[in-house]
């Protein structure tokens, strides 16, 4: 079995990044954090806002990422994210204005889906603090 | 006959228009290239949104607990006609061209006595077909103040057309966009977003299925993910619309260039004729005035 897998990020607008040797890929999932490692069960998830880590052989990358789904694979991991940043670029003010958005959509949103925008207003708080922390 | 000095006029009038028509093929030019370069930017995220959309729906297919925007709402009596357009006029037979083809299956299915609903996204589509179908407008989205396009833009479409579904105002809905084939051939294109089909593509490969582990369940993520995959959908009609008509512009304005270069030989020609024409007059008036002494 390979010891490293692919690894891609891509967003709707731009591809952030690809790598092939990732060797462990930390991944914020709907129902939990989950590290993928090569040779990974096949796996559909979707994403919860939370911090994305990339692990190579010669440096770890963060990225922030708001949502999105992960398909993983044995051969490799593609993330896409809807908006994702990486952790270097992601700094208070951007924070806030998720947070402000976040709160926005909760406000307006119909009672039916309020739990729905109310954790994703929780995980976009908690989100800072995992990347600012 | 035109006077020298008319004519004079004419030729300054089309230079400067000339000079125009340069200026916007050089600009569209310009867009074109950053317009193809994010469309090939989004290009990965569509491919895997749509890889993985096609295994999901696969696999989901038949199913009766498959959501509404995948399975359809069993009719389609209600047709909802997305005609997206720019929002400038001056390239060429872009806008008419999808403002045809949106008015072509418009007539045919009002012929066999299916309601139909419009909404138009740019202005000149709207422009284009408010006069025969203005009763069936339902919405406008205006990307006037735009620069780029962005992906929270196609968002909102989608948001705006999920919501339309959810409250049951039409069956089946379809986006009218062009296809960037070339400068100088862009493709009008009808296709089907609500109810999502994502059949393969002709010669494309068939995606082996793979039975993945689906966290949360299935139904779930292909209920999170088919927003996002419309989303997907629009935002790569969007692009390939804004290609399709910066290179329309071009070739529009490259031939208009053309043209204005055509005319301004023949007025050029036809001064100089006058004006020799002109010195001959005068000559033979001083001449024949000098024989009559």
């Amino acid at each position: 079995m390979a010891d490293t897998m692919q690894f891609d990020l891509v967003a709707p607008e731009r591809k952030l990044a690809s790598v092939e040797e990732a060797v462990e890929v930390m991944v914020p999932g709907a129902d939990g954090d989950l590290t993928v490692m090569p040779g990974h069960a096949p796996m559909l998830t979707t994403l919860r806002p939370g911090k994305l880590t990339l692990v190579t052989r010669s440096e770890t990358q963060s990225y922030a990422v708001t949502g999105g789904f992960a398909e993983i694979s044995p051969e490799g991991v593609t993330v896409l994210a809807e908006r994702s940043l990486p952790a270097e670029e992601f700094t208070k003010e951007v924070h806030d204005r998720l947070i402000e958005e976040a709160r926005r959509v909760h406000d307006e949103a119909h009672p039916s889906v309020a739990d729905m925008t109310a954790k994703l207003l929780a995980d976009m708080e908690a989100l800072g603090s995992h990347m600012l922390g | 006959m035109p006077s020298l000095k008319d004519l004079k006029n004419r030729i300054g009038s089309v230079k400067n228009t000339r000079k125009i028509t340069k200026a916007m093929q050089m600009v569209a030019a310009a867009k074109l290239r950053r317009a193809q370069e994010s469309a090939e930017a989004a290009r990965p995220y569509a491919e895997r949104m749509h890889a993985v959309m096609a295994g999901l729906a696969g696999s989901v297919k038949g199913a009766d607990n498959a959501p509404l925007l995948l399975r359809g709402t069993g009719s389609d009596r209600t047709q909802l006609l997305v005609v997206m357009t720019a929002e400038r006029g001056l390239c060429g037979g872009f806008n008419a061209n999808i403002a045809k083809l949106a008015r072509q299956h418009a007539d045919k299915l009002l012929a066999e006595g299916k309601e139909v609903k419009i909404l138009t996204v740019g202005k000149k589509g709207r422009d284009a077909l408010r006069r025969e179908y203005g009763q069936y407008f339902v919405g406008h989205v205006d990307l006037s103040e735009v620069k780029k396009l962005s992906y929270d833009d196609a968002q909102r479409i989608a948001r705006d057309l999920i919501g339309r579904f959810d409250n049951g105002e039409f069956d089946v809905a379809t986006i009218y966009f062009s296809i960037f084939e070339s400068v100088i051939s862009q493709k009008p294109t009808a296709k089907q977003i609500i109810p999502a089909s994502y059949e393969q593509e002709e010669g494309e490969e068939h995606v082996p299925t793979v039975n993945y582990d689906y966290e949360p369940s299935e139904t779930q993520i292909l209920t999170d993910l088919l927003p996002r995959g419309i989303a997907t959908q629009i935002f790569t009609a969007l692009l390939e619309n804004g290609a399709s008509e910066q290179g329309a512009r071009m070739s529009a304005m490259d031939s208009a260039t053309r043209n204005a270069g055509e005319m301004i030989d023949k007025l050029t020609i036809e001064y100089n004729r006058s004006r020799q024409a002109a010195i001959t007059k005068e000559l033979i008036e001083i001449i024949s005035g000098a024989e009559a002494l």
